[in-house]
């Protein structure tokens, strides 16, 4: 096989795996937007404020520590402890659920019925406020995510030398991919599943796609709009939790991270805002075709050409189709 | 007509007492309107557009809140209980359900899945559940042919028959039922009002009915209350509304004399009783 062809299959398996963390992100957006109508822009600022979250209470951080040393004249900045995962998790997950209900009971129980721009602009306002509490409560300096404080035992070390072995013995070139990307397209996996299972098979999930379809019909049948919204908030906070971990840990947990949610917007034009699989394989196709176009094509024009590609494929695709590959035909009958 | 025809017993469930509905504190559409419903009987609310009956419904299953609407005068109770502040999911459970004016689907559920949310409220097993699912499949068997189908994709009278379908999955005693027959072929309205009245009469489910379509309602009806302007205009049991002159000339369009001038529609004006 020639040397270049299997370098573009390597290229394109570790497209793929990028992909998975922008359709993470982008499946957070779907989620809301599907339930609620609104576009959550706060979406990328709630992934970085997991994460910090998730590395504060690992580190035994004392959460507001500047403002309380400021208040009380003490210097005090950790508890002194190191959690394990198996506890700092779901503590984490109880903060974004908490968060959740503090989104829906102070913010859009007051907007119900306003139209989609306010409700947008709320996010924006939620967005800017979420990063400031981040920043109060666990600090500004960047950040390891050690996600299991031993990182050996938990990611599965050796995959990719078993990859880069085995694809040495069939084409006579060894692919190289991340350790951590195949855990995030393991996780992203076993995330999409979870989510299709609880909300085609559960009597919540049912209950939250119709409040999709029709909030006034949700209501009339005894469905209670503010509990569904919370536990909207509540997955898409858990949803953003797990792409806060995949990215932290990629690059560490700084503000930049909260910038991921741009890339989740291309992801949405090419995929639709309200399907799910449109997330995946829209944030599949974006991270193949950037690394492709990078590989074939960016070394013509002088490369660097990540930055813009997505972009201007969703502008294509604004064009072309609006609705995006799967996004649902608005069903309309008289 | 004695009131045994109207409707079996003579135990009130609902009771409306001179409510006010202001929308958004600013539009007063219910001026005072007052009815009771009779356990198991079919309650007919009458009247043109804007007249006040879909509010009126409302009103009743707290529906309105979400419409800036509020009840600012007089009470409704259920049962004995007022139903002030509590929320629609809760006269739900107390056995109140509406189903709304133009159907309502959830377009992008199934239509097994759309009567299954009926349900939401309900801690049953999944076999209780099932067995309320083959109740609505034999009072609805189209439900059943086409229970895989995308709820937005059936037909106007299907939709119906789902919305219907739906509010009895949750087991309720009363259902507001508002406009079913809106948008419907004159064939399907006869045959959606067949199945209401044999649910009726079978099942012992109580109805008040919000129609635009006095002719109908008021054969299948065993009471009728006529709204103007969101008050009472004039009530009385089906038989006698169906005969009365003002109704037969202004609801049913039935006249003996020929055209009228407008001298006579405002001397009806001045016949109608006002209670409020």
């Amino acid at each position: 096989m020639p040397e270049q062809l299997v370098f573009a299959m390597e290229v394109f398996l570790n497209g793929l795996m990028a992909g998975v963390l922008y359709a993470l992100v982008a499946l957070g957006f779907v989620l809301i937007y599907k339930a609620s109508g609104i576009f959550n822009f706060a979406q990328g600022v709630m992934a970085l404020f997991a994460a910090m979250t998730l590395v504060g209470i690992q580190n035994g951080q004392i959460p507001f520590a500047p403002l309380i040393n400021a208040t009380l004249g003490t210097n005090a900045h950790f508890f002194g402890w190191n959690l394990p995962s198996a506890i700092s998790l779901p503590l984490t997950v109880g903060v974004m659920i908490l968060l959740a209900w503090a989104v829906q009971r102070f913010v859009f129980r007051h907007l119900v019925g306003q139209e989609p721009i306010i409700l947008f602009m709320a996010t924006i306002g939620l967005a800017y406020f979420l990063e400031g509490v981040a920043d109060l409560m666990w600090g500004s300096e960047i950040k390891k995510l050690d996600f299991c404080l031993t990182a050996e035992t938990c990611l599965p070390q050796g995959i990719n030398l078993a990859i880069d072995e085995a694809t040495y013995n069939w084409f006579g070139y060894g692919f190289f991919i991340d350790n951590l990307d195949i855990t995030a397209a393991i996780v992203a996996v076993l995330l999409v599943g979870a989510l299709v299972a609880f909300s085609q098979y559960t009597k919540h999930g049912r209950a939250m796609r119709a409040v999709a379809d029709d909030h006034q019909a949700a209501l009339s049948v005894g469905i209670s709009l503010d509990f569904i919204w919370v536990l909207v908030w509540s997955v898409a906070g858990f949803v953003a939790l797990v792409a806060g971990i995949m990215w932290g840990a990629k690059s560490g947990v700084q503000f930049s991270l909260s910038l991921i949610a741009l890339k989740a917007l291309p992801v949405l034009m090419l995929g639709g805002f309200t399907s799910i699989p449109g997330a995946i394989v829209g944030g599949l196709i974006i991270g193949v075709g950037e690394k492709l176009f990078e590989f074939a094509i960016g070394p013509m024009v002088g490369g660097a050409t990540e930055n813009w590609f997505a972009y201007v494929l969703a502008l294509l695709f604004l064009v072309f189709r609006p609705q995006g590959l799967f996004g649902e035909k608005i069903i309309e009958r008289v | 007509m004695d009131m045994l025809d109207a409707g079996g017993t003579e135990e009130t469930v609902l009771e409306v007492n001179n409510i006010e509905v202001i929308y958004n504190h600013v539009i007063l559409v219910l001026k005072g309107v007052s009815l009771s419903v009779p356990k198991g009987g079919i309650t007919a609310l009458l009247g043109g557009n804007g007249a006040g009956k879909t509010t009126t419904l409302k009103a009743i299953s707290n529906l309105l809140h979400s419409e800036r609407g509020e009840v600012t005068k007089g009470s409704i109770t259920y049962r004995g209980k007022s139903t002030q502040g509590r929320d629609p999911a809760d006269m739900v459970k107390a056995g109140v359900i509406q189903v709304m004016e133009g159907r309502h689907c959830f377009e992008h559920l199934t239509v097994e899945e759309n009567l299954l949310t009926g349900a939401y409220t309900r801690g049953s097993s999944t076999a209780d559940i099932n067995r309320d699912l083959e109740m609505v499949y034999t009072y609805f068997p189209r439900l059943k042919e086409r229970r895989r189908s995308q709820a937005g994709y059936t037909s106007g009278g299907e939709q119906q028959m789902v919305a219907i379908g739906r509010a009895l999955m949750s087991r309720p005693e009363t259902i507001l039922l508002d406009e079913p027959s809106m948008g419907l072929a004159p064939q399907l309205v006869e045959q959606i009002f067949g199945i209401v009245k044999s649910l009726n009469e079978n099942e012992g489910y109580t109805f008040l009915l919000a129609e635009q379509n006095t002719n109908v309602a008021l054969r299948f009806a065993h009471y009728g209350y006529i709204l103007e302007s969101g008050r009472v205009v004039m009530d009385g049991p089906a038989a006698e509304l169906r005969e009365n002159p003002d109704v037969k000339e202004f609801y049913l369009g039935m006249s003996d004399e020929g055209r009228k001038s407008f001298r006579d529609v405002r001397s009806y004006r001045r016949r109608k009783r006002w209670l409020s």
